[in-house]
């Protein structure tokens, strides 16, 4: 993992000290709300429906057990003892207090996190594959180049202040867990003549306007990378609508200009900003590449796990993936317990993740953006401790990628822009399919739900998606159907009028029972949605 | 009515003027009128509550209900979390917001 220099302490230190001095002006009265916003903004601190919320980024979604364990301190301790893991691989609180910031900020300093950049019209969280180092399918670990361009993007001068947010993900798999093309830029570290490098889709995204990034370049040398996403960010920035907010991501850039002419704007920049020497040389990149050096693995350790208890063996057959090192497999914790809250964590139980973390996956956990934990290096003959400590603290539900390992953003429970409430659509869903065997039967099913058309809750991507909408006053959810977030990456549609939060569940039973009694051998839902189309869908619902 | 709703500066809680002051809870409330626009203007020169805003409201038996959704799960809580809301006892505190 990499850990924190002297210039990565000094930045984050002067970052605190300064925002510690805002906080207290703005309580002592010196300065105005609108003065403060954007400066607390900055620092990664909403106000939310109910207080302050503070959002920590989680850099690639890679964390250790010692940071782990104080995001549980500042649950417990200046929060309500939870956190909310997001869609971009952060953490979020919900009840903080504006007097508490400076401390909190600090506490997160001392084990080498902040929340800078976590807001604002700036380059976000870099977010990856949270599999990453130990994915059987990766050509390397993508998370040198992430932190590569973490660095870069951390107080960019340039780009503090771009027309609107913007979004880097990264992997170096060909199975895309991170949702890359769906964001500002999509880098998927690729193999072409025995060379690695980068190809960078750009303009993709959710929100009002969906739209999958098209492919801007099919390899960049890596020597390169940080040069050409910098050429691709001084075009958006200099093109970029800053006339309407609506109409400010890089993907409506994009979209106006037409794909080919971005390149060749891209290009004739690449070949200035080349100039500048912004890419590191070999010795710098080599210095942060060895901090993500794999673990010591034991290739040699058993490969065989006692299945002889049913409830681990149906648990290891839905959370437990293939590591590139045998004897070794990545656990996925589920953060879905049937009717709870998708995302939640109590402070005992991210303290829980924290020990086993450090006791049995080489001290590392990561946040996916599907909203649950991954202990990335588990030997499997330690998988059977792993599950029981998971499984007594309520964080054993196999059911990664079934229907009821749902995407949900906080919605109009907390959320100050949302329009409808998500979290109990989707408590609701999971509770109408808790029973496990009609999960499995259905298989991969990925259900994405949005308060808002701002689509925190992916739900464009989802092969089932639901969006919150605000009907004269009422809550009133859109289905959409046919959505990917992954490497066949789609957008959903719309299948037609909304429901109020009941029918959109029945809506989905009938969607669900048309797919069983349509499918054909081996086909997930989406593949048979792709098949058949909307049509029967359609008929299923409204009759 | 008219209600008068921000968020406390220092805590970022929920609050309701109620008059003469900010109150956590939206049974104290008050019907501001036509005069919410100076009140407000005059509190947030005060500095007490940020973004304080005007909402519509209607009397009850129970006292004022916020007109949208919106504004009555901000006046109780998390729906989602009946222990985190104002009214952590009351298993049907839920069902005033919807």
């Amino acid at each position: 993992m990499y850990k924190y220099d002297e210039y990565d302490h000094a930045m984050v230190d002067a970052r605190v000290a300064e925002f510690s001095d805002q906080v207290r002006r703005r309580l002592a009265g010196e300065i105005t709300e609108d003065q403060f916003k954007p400066l607390r903004l900055m620092n990664g601190l909403y106000l939310q429906l109910h207080a302050y919320m503070l959002r920590v980024a989680v850099p690639y979604g890679t964390l250790d057990s010692r940071q782990m364990r104080m995001l549980a301190h500042i649950a417990r301790k200046y929060d309500r003892d939870y956190g909310h893991f997001t869609t971009r691989q952060n953490i979020q609180y919900n009840w903080i207090k504006l007097e508490d910031a400076p401390a909190i900020l600090q506490d997160l300093a001392s084990v080498e996190m902040h929340a800078i950049q976590t807001s604002g019209n700036c380059i976000r969280n870099i977010s990856s594959d949270q599999w990453a180092g130990a994915a059987a399918d990766e050509i390397t670990d993508p998370r040198p180049w992430a932190e590569l361009l973490r660095q870069w993007s951390s107080f960019h001068p340039e780009f503090s202040y771009l027309p609107r947010k913007f979004k880097i993900a990264v992997i170096a798999a060909n199975e895309d867990r991170a949702a890359m093309r769906l964001h500002d830029i999509g880098i998927q570290i690729v193999e072409k003549d025995g060379q690695h490098g980068a190809a960078f889709y750009v303009g993709g995204g959710m929100g009002r306007t969906p739209m999958i990034a098209p492919l801007i370049k099919d390899f960049v040398p890596l020597d390169d990378m940080l040069s050409y996403a910098e050429a691709c960010l001084r075009v958006y920035n200099r093109y970029g609508r800053r006339d309407n907010i609506y109409k400010a991501r890089i993907k409506i850039l994009i979209h106006e200009l037409g794909a080919d002419e971005y390149r060749r704007q891209v290009e004739e920049e690449f070949v200035h900003v080349k100039s500048l020497g912004i890419d590191p040389p070999k010795a710098e990149f080599d210095r942060i590449a060895a901090q993500f050096a794999p673990p010591p693995l034991d290739a040699s350790a058993p490969d065989a796990i006692d299945r002889s208890d049913p409830d681990f063996a149906v648990w290891v057959d839905q959370n437990v993936a293939e590591h590139k090192v045998s004897g070794h497999a990545i656990v996925n914790i589920s953060l879905k317990p049937i009717g709870g809250i998708p995302g939640d964590a109590s402070s005992a139980q991210i303290d829980l993740m924290a020990d086993l973390a450090e006791k049995y996956s080489h001290d590392e956990l990561r946040v996916t953006h599907a909203q649950n934990i991954v202990l990335p290096h588990v030997r499997k003959g330690d998988l059977y401790a792993v599950w029981q400590a998971l499984d007594a603290a309520g964080l054993a539900t196999p059911n990664l990628d079934l229907i009821s390992d749902i995407i949900a953003c906080p919605g109009l429970d907390y959320c100050s822009l949302a329009n409808a409430r998500s979290i109990p659509v989707a408590q609701k869903i999971a509770t109408r399919f808790s029973d496990l065997g009609r999960q499995k039967e259905l298989g991969e099913l990925k259900l994405k739900i949005s308060g808002c058309i701002n689509a925190c809750g992916h739900h464009h991507a989802g092969h089932i998606g639901i969006l919150g909408v605000d009907r004269k006053g009422t809550e009133n959810y859109q289905l959409s159907l046919g959505g990917s977030g992954a490497e066949d990456v789609s957008l959903g549609t719309i299948t037609g009028p909304g429901f109020d939060e009941d029918g959109v569940v029945d809506a989905i039973e009938r969607v669900t029972d048309k797919y069983l009694a349509t499918r054909t051998e081996g086909e997930r839902f989406v593949d048979t949605f792709r098949r058949v189309g909307m049509a029967p869908f359609k008929e299923a619902i409204y009759g | 009515m008219k209600l008068l709703t921000g968020n406390d500066l220092k805590t970022g809680f929920v609050t309701w003027w109620t008059g003469a002051d900010w109150s956590l809870h939206i049974e104290d409330a008050a019907d501001v009128g036509e005069a919410g626009e100076a009140i407000l203007a005059a509190e947030e020169g005060a500095r007490r509550v940020n973004a304080p805003y005007i909402i519509n409201g209607e009397a009850t038996a129970d006292g004022p209900r916020p007109a949208h959704i919106k504004d009555r799960i901000r006046a109780l809580g998390p729906t989602v979390r009946p222990d985190l809301t104002l009214k952590p006892a009351d298993p049907a505190a839920g069902d005033w917001v919807i």
